[in-house]
Formats: structure tokens, C-alpha cells, sequence
């Protein structure tokens, strides 16, 4: 198959390196290779932060080379320009806002919902693997929002 | 699914290795990307402490290992320096047991001051370096350095790299084994380094890198990549090897897993089965120079690539000798101090009074950015204070007077204690102020403790350094305030403070709180564990 690779970006606090952290372990149980890539430290203080998830039979660099993303994953709409070298015309953007933020128990769920609707992309990837990496990834007490909140993502249809 | 195989990043491979190895101790100072090193050791049983600084780190090991443990000692590229004195003379003494030295490099710097290649250290001192590209990597060579340094009696470096630590890739793991509890045996000609025992020491550290030379040549650790008989043959480092394998998928790719000392006789007959030879290694051409020396026909990079991580894009322009600029993205959104930071307070202030700020390394040092713009200096741990001193003794009274040091906690504990006694040994005409921006933790890390907060690595409570009462015995005049409770206040008391032109430091006490949120949680699952 071909490998898949997929940018998440947003800002310090929002959750990116956790959507990250849960994709490429639901990639990993699902028998994958995969490489995850990302820079923290001084960026977790409300600056930008991006992460790269990559997917497949056989993966190499664990950085996205530019222009090769199949999907940029934004948790907000303000990091679309400074992760533009990572699109093609052929990557699939998927904004914040296709997320109805009151449908969710939690604002701070966007992340999972993001990857619920993610998850509809990714056939490769069994629900039943998301299910587990989110679980291995939150507190058991936030279990039941998670499960709504990636269920909201699932049942997103994209403007 | 394989229950050996986990999807770790390379500082969590190295704390599995080092449980796996029978680690008796780890020791380090927080810095970024090495952190997790010795959190994700003591979060599966090792035992590890923070040190105030990476020289005390080094020694501590450096003495697990003479009596005969395993140790490993880690530390981001700045550290090495701190801790250079000791290592350069522990390739001397050697060890009994074993020690493993994890230097971690921040090529680009994503969250550093300058950077620099350790490698150099690796030369400079004869010390043999590993350098893993993925997360197997760094768990195999961790255990394969542990086991060169006990059979060669040497600290060995583990020279990561930010992409190396926090880059996330599937490693296999094999069972944790307990530490032994080693004896000791005196031998006070290996270990004492006067002159007359050092001289000989000096003889068996060239000998044993010339040995493991050989041991390189015909066993080490080597990984080839891309297609046999490429005419385009490819010499890669650490990370590098894995873009060059995806940026020349046409190029047989070499990577030496150890590039300290290097194996010269390999490389060689590397470099005569192929047409046209590349070397690709980040930050410095420390590789390329010294297959150069060899008499080797190797292609290194031009200049513009000693800046910088490589990517596969990169690599591929490296190969091309396209020098042309990297397309810039549009800027993403700076770091900033967080809403509620009570070091936002402080830095208000001295922007209001127009202050010349020698700053340091911290969360604090964000102070430089808008709207506070209330930093002049920043150099290294610790010289907020040294700087500071430097700059009242030439300046002119007018300019000294409006002098501060701005310091964390943790860095005082690094850094900051000797500092303090300059000030009051060589004292300035008209005195000093440092502020100790006291926020009870080592923030920019991600929340580690230290001397100064009062609990170990794994947050058990231990003896609390205070921090007024050290000040207090070398000779400083002490302010302890709370800057939220000064409120607008604070300006002018910080004003009285530099007016007295005594000796003075004025400790900012509030906690971070990122740091209490974590304190609260702590306390909450103790509680509820108790129950």
C-alpha cells in the first residue's frame, strides 16, 4: 500500500500532540509501520505546534516531506498558512469548523472529534483500534466524553 | 500483535533499555529534547534523580561506575559543557562498571540557546560516541554502550539528536533484569589522576581507542539501506540516514552506528565499490573531515546545510548542491509566557522603569518578546548574575544603577549559587539587584523538581534548599515577596530595592500554575490511593 502521512497542527493546549499520539497508535495495532515526528519544549507555550503521523509498509524519515501530506489535520484554522509547504492539491484539509463545538460535552474534545471524522477517511484503520488508543491515551474518567466526542466527528459530514 | 513491540520515541527506548540493561542509576538536569530519559526510567522502576546541574550529574555517575555499577547520565548538547570538566578526565580514569553518556543535540533549535555539535566532545575528550537514527537504535546501542563500556572500561556517548528523542517509531523489548549490587576494589592508580598516574592513563585512552577501532571495523554496529551495487554511494549519520534513504532511494546508504572512533577500514572499502561518494550528516562536517584525512574521495555538504535540521527535501538539495533558500512558510504563532503567569508581573515592572534585565534560561526568558521586551542578555545558565556584574563594573554610575539579574529557581540551583558570591566577593560600586523569579518548579521542561522545591524526581518529599537562607549565609540582603499580592506596588519596590546600591536579591515567590494544577492531581490520587 501507500504510505500515508498526515499533519496535525494547532496551537499549545489544543490537544495536538495527544490527536497525534492516538493516530499513530491506532496505525501501530493495527499492524502498520509508523513513524511519529514533532518538536516540543518551547513551543507548548501557546505557540504554534505540529506533529507528523506517518503510516504504512515501510516508513523512513519520520517527517513529512513537503507537499506530501495527505491530510492536514487543523485544530485551529490559524496554523492552515504556516503549514502550507506540507499540501498538494491532492491533500485533504479538514478544519476545525466542520465540528459543531455545542455538540460535544467538552470544548477541549475538538482533538478526538477531529479524529473520529478523520477515522472515516482511514478505512485501513478498524474502529475498534481508534477505540483502543483512545483509551490507552485518556483517563478513564474522560472516557465517556471522548466516546461521545469521536462519535460526533464520525457522524460529521464536511461542508 | 507482538507483545514485545512497542511504539516508543527514542528517550522512552533508552529508559526500556536501561531497565532491560540493569541500570543501577540515572541521574541528569531537565533539558529538552533529554528529559523524558530518566521520568520514563523512573516511571518503570529505575532509580533516578535530578542533579542541580549536569556537572554534579556527571560526577555522581562517574562515581556509580568506578565503584562498579551501570550508570547512565543525561543532559541536553549545552549540558555537555557544564559537565565537560569531569568527562574529559573520566576518559582518563575509565570505569569499572559502566557509564553511558546521553547527549542530546538540538540541531535548528527548537527549544535551545545555540546549536552546537557534541560530537565534538566525543573527539575532544576520547570518548567512543553511538549515534542511533530511530527508536530501535537508540534502544540497541543503549545496551550495546552499556556493555562496550563495562568490556573497554570507558564512558561511552549516546549522541542523540531532537528528531531522535522525540520522534515516535516501533522498537521490540526484551525483559527488564534488576540491578546488582556491585563491591568495590580499590585501584587508586586508575582512579586518582595526578600527573604521574595521569600520564599513563592518557597512553592506555589512546590504546583503548585504537582498539576499539578495530572492534568497530570488524563489529560494529553498521546499517546499509537502499539498493546493492548503486553507483551513488551514501555515508549518513544518525537521523540523517533515514532522510537520504527516502530523499536517494537510487543511493546505497551506510550508516556507522559508532562515529567515535570511527570505522575508517569499512568506510573505505565502502567508498572503492561506488562510483560517486556522499557524506550526509546534520550540524558540523566532523564525519566528512575525517574521511577526508583518511585519504577518501567523499562529496561533504556545502555550507548552508551546517545550519538547520535536514529533511528529505533537504537532503535531497544537499545531494544536488542546490544552495538555493528553503521556501519559508508563513510564521506560525511565538511562544509566549502563559495568561496568569506571575512572571509576567515582574517583567511589567522593569519594562516601567526602564531596567537593563541580564536574563537567563527559563519559561523567563520570553520576557525579550512584546509587549515586554524586558530583557537585554541572555547567554547560559547562570549568567543573569555573572553578566550583570560584568556590565555595573564598566558602565558608567547613570547606566549601572538600572542594572538587574532575572534567574528561575531551578537555573539559581544550576547556576546560580557562585554567581551570588561574586557579587558579594568582587561587590559592584554600587551594588546589585537579582531577581529570583521563584516559581517552585523547572517550567520550561515541562514541570521537573529541584533542590529548591523540596522533592525528588518521582515528587517524594526530600529536604527543601531554601534559596533566601543560602542567600542570606553567603551575605545577600533578602526580599521575599509575592508579586500578585505587591500589584501595582511592585515597580516602586523594586525601584527602593536598586536605590539602597547594596547586595541585594529579591525572591518573586508564586507558583507556576501549570506546576500546581500537577501538585493538586498528585495530591488528589494520593488521597484517593489512601482511601
Amino acid at each position: 500500500m501507500k504510505n500515508i502521512n498526515i499533519v496535525f497542527a494547532g496551537l499549545g493546549g489544543q490537544g495536538v500532540l495527544r490527536a497525534s499520539d492516538i493516530t499513530a497508535e491506532a496505525a501501530f495495532l493495527t499492524g502498520f509501520d509508523v513513524k511519529k515526528a514533532e518538536v516540543h519544549g518551547m513551543s507548548q507555550r501557546g505557540g504554534s505546534v505540529s506533529s507528523d503521523v506517518r503510516f504504512g509498509s515501510g516508513i523512513k524519515s519520520p517527517m513529512i516531506p513537503a507537499g506530501t501530506a495527505d491530510f492536514l489535520v487543523l485544530l485551529d484554522a490559524s496554523q492552515k498558512d504556516p503549514n502550507a509547504l506540507c499540501r498538494s492539491e491532492k491533500t485533504v484539509v479538514i478544519e476545525p469548523d466542520i465540528i459543531k463545538i455545542e455538540d460535544l460535552p467538552n470544548p477541549k474534545g475538538l482533538n478526538v472529534a477531529l479524529l473520529g471524522y478523520l477515522s472515516t477517511k482511514l478505512p485501513e484503520i478498524p474502529e475498534e483500534n481508534w477505540q483502543k488508543a483512545l483509551e490507552n491515551n485518556f483517563p478513564e474518567k474522560l472516557r465517556e466524553s471522548n466516546t461521545i466526542a469521536f462519535n460526533v466527528g464520525r457522524e460529521t459530514n464536511a461542508r | 500483535m507482538d507483545p514485545t513491540k512497542k511504539l516508543l520515541n527514542g528517550d522512552e527506548a533508552i529508559a526500556h533499555a536501561a531497565r532491560v540493561a540493569g541500570v543501577n542509576l540515572g541521574i541528569g538536569y531537565p533539558g529538552t529534547p533529554s528529559t523524558e530519559i530518566l521520568e520514563t526510567f523512573s516511571a518503570l522502576g529505575g532509580y533516578a534523580q535530578w542533579a542541580p546541574n549536569e556537572k554534579v550529574a556527571a560526577e555522581v555517575a562517574i562515581g556509580a561506575a568506578l565503584a562498579g555499577g551501570k550508570a547512565v547520565v543525561t543532559m541536553k548538547h549545552v549540558g555537555m559543557n557544564v559537565a565537560a570538566d569531569p568527562f574529559f578526565t573520566a576518559a582518563y580514569t575509565g570505569v569499572k562498571g559502566s557509564l553511558v553518556i546521553c547527549a542530546a543535540d538540538d540541531p535548528g533549535m527548537a527549544s535551545s540557546q545555540n546549536e552546537q555539535d557534541s560530537r565534538r566532545y566525543a573527539v575532544a575528550a576520547g570518548l567512543p560516541m553511538l549515534e542511533p537514527a530511530d527508536s530501535q537504535q537508540c534502544y540497541d546501542y543503549f545496551i550495546l554502550a552499556t556493555e562496550l563500556s563495562k568490556r573497554f572500561g570507558t564512558p561511552v556517548i549516546l549522541r542523540l539528536t531532537t528528531r531522535v528523542c522525540h520522534s515516535k517509531t516501533i522498537v521490540s523489548i526484551g525483559n527488564f533484569s534488576e540491578p546488582e549490587t556491585p563491591s568495590y576494589t580499590k585501584d587508586a592508580k586508575s582512579h586518582v589522576m595526578v600527573p604521574a598516574f595521569a600520564r599513563l592513563a592518557h597512553l592506555r585512552l589512546r590504546k583503548r581507542l585504537h582498539d576499539m577501532e578495530e572492534w568497530n571495523v570488524k563489529e560494529g554496529p553498521c546499517t546499509f539501506l537502499g539498493p546493492e551495487n548503486a553507483k551513488q554511494g551514501v555515508i549518513a549519520t544518525g537521523i540523517s540516514a533515514m532522510h537520504a534513504a527516502e530523499a536517494l532511494p537510487e543511493a546505497r546508504i551506510m550508516q556507522p552506528g559508532m562515529t567515535y572512533p570511527l570505522p575508517t577500514d569499512k568506510i573505505k572499502a565502502f567508498v572503492e565499490s561506488h562510483e560517486d561518494n556522499l557524506v550526509v550528516e546534520e550540524g558540523d562536517p566532523i564525519v566528512v573531515e575525517a574521511l577526508l584525512a583518511a585519504g577518501m574521495k567523499v562529496r561533504g555538504k556545502k555550507e548552508a546545510f551546517r545550519y538547520g535540521e535536514l529533511n528529505v527535501a533537504r537532503v535531497k538539495k544537499l545531494a544536488a548542491e542546490d544552495v538555493t533558500p528553503d521556501p519559508a512558510p508563513a510564521p506560525g504563532k511565538p511562544p509566549q509566557l502563559c495568561p496568569g503567569c506571575p512572571h509576567r508581573l515582574t517583567f511589567q515592572a522593569l519594562h516601567d522603569l526602564g531596567c537593563t534585565v541580564c536574563g537567563d534560561i527559563g519559561c523567563y526568558t520570553l520576557g525579550v518578546l512584546p509587549p515586554y521586551e524586558a530583557m537585554d542578555t541572555c547567554v547560559c545558565m547562570g549568567a543573569s548574575i555573572g553578566a550583570a556584574l560584568g556590565m555595573r563594573e564598566v558602565l558608567p554610575a547613570e547606566q549601572a544603577k538600572r542594572i538587574v539579574s532575572v534567574i528561575g529557581d531551578s537555573t539559581f540551583m544550576h547556576s546560580g549559587l557562585t554567581g551570588l558570591v561574586d557579587m558579594v566577593y568582587n561587590r559592584p560600586p554600587h551594588g546589585h539587584v537579582v531577581i529570583l523569579l521563584d516559581n517552585s518548579t523547572t517550567a520550561m521542561t515541562g514541570l521537573q523538581e529541584h533542590p529548591g522545591t523540596g522533592r525528588r524526581l518521582d515528587h517524594t518529599e526530600t529536604v527543601r534548599v531554601d534559596p533566601a537562607a543560602v542567600a542570606r549565609a553567603i551575605g545577600v540582603r533578602v526580599e521575599e515577596v509575592d508579586p500578585l499580592a505587591m500589584k501595582d506596588t511592585l515597580k516602586d519596590f523594586i525601584r527602593e530595592q536598586l536605590d539602597r546600591e547594596d547586595v541585594c536579591m529579591i525572591i518573586m515567590k508564586r507558583s507556576c500554575l501549570l506546576a500546581l494544577k500537577h501538585l493538586k492531581d498528585r495530591e488528589k490520587a494520593e488521597a484517593e490511593k489512601k482511601a
